[in-house]
């Protein structure tokens, strides 16, 4: 815990919590109570001691709450705690609007993915806190939406998430859009994350034989084998810190110029440097993964970027670009 | 914890059950004599303000009122227990296996912190929460957007915006904004609202936000309009979802994504070369994206209709080729 000026009011956020907690419980174990509170055992101890010296604004020993440790130093006691004479906190404050929003916007997500039976828990327990709900919470101004891709996709991503924790390897049926074909493979799943709007199981993947991000509505099918996963297992890349690709010394660098309209380029994808040239324009070094994907980028936002090295990915987007005009010649 | 810190947190909840107890307005005379008896007047009132603003943000209401129906000028404090704790929220253990896997879904460290907390506070009274009990793969919610805590935050407390937008192709430009609400749609966040510089409602997406957005207002400063329904809104004023059909030509094994959602497919027509056979297929989808999306399959896709469509496709392939022309 810190020493920080927030600790005597988490302190007291938390003795409002446990104090109720004890109360309806009569007697509790210190680890459960410490495991309840999601802290070490020896905070909850801190925060008794605080407690002892709480109580009526009388200043007699009767108007102290009574908090009963002994059980705790007894060489033979049952390790229970008790908390007697503070019936005037015996109820947990009320949410504050930020946490009614929260678990009220995470329980429609949750609606969205549960299938019809659990529908029908989820609505109930929805119904109870909705009309609970502290005034000036912001519930009905927060929509989470149906998750995108819809419950198939949040069960995919439920066994991946799992596969990657039971360390199982996984075949795939994968879409891979710059070659336009649909491809098998088997990988080691690390784990599901997500960037703009996106979800993406990041794995070790045996055909590239390097660590890869596959987009889950790629995804055709996946199938969790019985097989252990063969590489060091290892936590899953934070792509708002390390972007898509991690630059490795056999990527390579294309310059290219945007015109104002492709500059999403420069957010989208990782770029080592950008200068800014006259009207708008951006001078953008782009990691390139493959010469394929970049010749598919550059098609996409035809006429709006341009090779400006090296020379050979320019003549084959020319050549590329020649090739699907004849089409209409 | 220092004992600064637990004397500290004796004080307040002190302070607290002070309130809670009594019936009527504490004075601020009785409350310093009891809470802070060492302390100097300006130590104290500071101090006291302090606790005050503290305990208000866990979310204890303290109330202000007169404590003499005939001199106004001695204010008093108090909490009401009605008002202080949880109503009774019976959760059945079903409904609390529920509660408990919403922990799981914010994949944002403030909002899991909030939810946890708040199913804490539900289950202190004695429902026992098994999740295992459920048979459901529970979604991740995620906000990486850095604007959306400022918007979430706003449109819980009402107050105006000002931000930094850009739009594809256009230029920054800084807005106005009165948040109505937060929206995710397709999976990514947006913010609705009345933007105050055109007198209209817009809609915002959360990742084109530059930099950071700024709350300019005092809390409480305007309403949201009646009857607003801000996914309705969103979904309103939100760029055209794809509508309309278009047909093209793509060769054998080429366009899988195409070929995956299409309307139709007709296998073996007349193409515009010879060199594979080509097959006819009929998409469902229009506006600005589907353009770009065709132009990425190269010479693997051919679009027959509509004209204007294929006509923006020619003319940009011909930009490239001309400006490559040009070039050399």
């Amino acid at each position: 815990m810190s020493v920080q000026p927030a600790g005597a009011k988490d302190q007291v956020a938390r003795l409002l919590t446990l104090v109720p907690f004890l109360h309806a419980r009569g007697a509790v174990r210190l680890d459960e109570a410490a495991a309840a509170l999601g802290v070490p055992a020896e905070q909850v101890l801190a925060d008794l001691n605080v407690l002892l010296m709480c109580g009526l604004p009388g200043g007699y020993p009767d108007d102290l709450i009574d908090v009963d440790l002994d059980a705790l130093e007894e060489p033979g006691g049952d390790g229970v705690i008790r908390v007697t004479n503070a019936d005037y906190l015996a109820r947990p404050l009320r949410l504050t609007p930020t946490e009614a929003t929260a678990i009220i916007v995470a329980l429609r997500a949750l609606r969205g993915s549960a299938a019809e039976e659990t529908r029908e828990i989820v609505d109930r327990a929805l119904g109870k806190l909705e009309a609970a709900a502290s005034h000036g919470s912001a519930v009905a101004q927060i929509d989470p939406g149906d998750a995108p891709g819809g419950p198939d996709l949040v069960r995919l991503e439920a066994e991946l998430r799992q596969a990657a924790s039971r360390r199982r390897q996984v075949r795939l049926s994968y879409y891979v859009p710059s070659r336009d074909e649909q491809s098998e493979r088997i990988v080691d799943p690390r784990g599901v994350v997500t960037a703009d709007g996106f979800t993406y199981l990041d794995a070790w993947c045996h055909s590239a034989e390097a660590p890869r991000l596959f987009r889950l509505d790629r995804i055709a099918e996946a199938v969790v084998l019985d097989s252990e996963i063969q590489t060091e297992p290892e936590p899953p890349r934070d792509l708002g810190k390390e972007g898509f690709f991690e630059s490795s010394p056999e990527s390579l660098i294309a310059t290219l110029e945007l015109d104002p309209a492709a500059r999403w380029v420069v957010d989208y994808y990782p770029v080592q440097a950008v200068r800014r040239r006259r009207g708008g324009r951006l001078e953008v070094d782009l990691v390139v993964a493959n010469e394929r994907w970049l010749q598919r980028l550059l098609l996409r936002l035809a006429p709006h970027a341009r090779v400006l090295a090296p020379p050979a990915y320019a003549d084959s987007f020319a050549a590329a670009a020649e090739d699907a005009l004849r089409l209409y010649n | 914890m220092s004992s600064t810190t637990g004397r500290k947190s004796e004080r307040l909840l002190n302070l607290l059950i002070m309130l809670l107890v009594q019936r009527q307005y504490v004075s601020k005379d009785r409350i310093r004599e009891f809470l802070y008896p060492d302390a100097s007047t300006e130590a104290f009132e500071k101090m006291f303000e302090r606790d005050k603003e503290e305990l208000r943000s866990l979310g204890v209401p303290i109330e202000v009122g007169n404590m003499d129906a005939y001199f106004d000028d001695e204010p008093g404090y108090r909490v009401r227990p009605d008002q202080l704790s949880l109503p009774d929220i019976a959760l059945t253990p079903d409904e609390a296996a529920v509660i408990g896997l919403a922990t799981r879904v914010w994949q944002h460290a403030r909002l899991a912190d909030a939810t946890t907390e708040a199913v804490r506070k539900l289950t202190a009274l004695g429902v026992e929460v098994d999740e295992s009990a459920l048979d459901i793969a529970e979604p991740r919610l995620s906000a990486d957007e850095p604007s959306f805590d400022v918007f979430w935050e706003a449109t819980q407390e009402r107050s105006a915006v000002e931000f930094d937008y850009r739009r594809p192709g256009a230029r920054t430009t800084t807005r106005h904004l009165q948040p109505w609400g937060v929206v995710r749609y397709s999976g990514r966040w947006y913010v609705v609202g009345l933007d105050t510089d055109r007198g209209q409602e817009r809609v915002f997406r959360l990742s084109r936000v530059e930099g950071e957005a700024r709350r300019t207002g005092a809390p409480g400063a305007y309403d949201v309009p009646p009857g607003t329904d801000v996914r309705a809104t969103a979904v309103r004023l939100a760029p055209p979802p794809s509508t309309g059909e278009a047909v093209v030509l793509v060769r054998r094994d080429a366009g899988i994504a195409l070929r995956r959602d299409a309307v139709s497919v007709e296998t073996d027509v007349v193409g515009p070369d010879t060199s594979t056979s080509w097959d006819r297929v009929r998409i469902s989808r229009g506006g600005q994206g589907v353009a770009d999306e065709l132009l990425g399959y190269g010479a693997a896709v051919h679009v027959e209709s509509p004209a204007e469509l294929r006509a923006e496709v020619v003319d940009r392939l011909r930009a490239v080729v001309r400006g490559v022309e040009m070039a050399s």
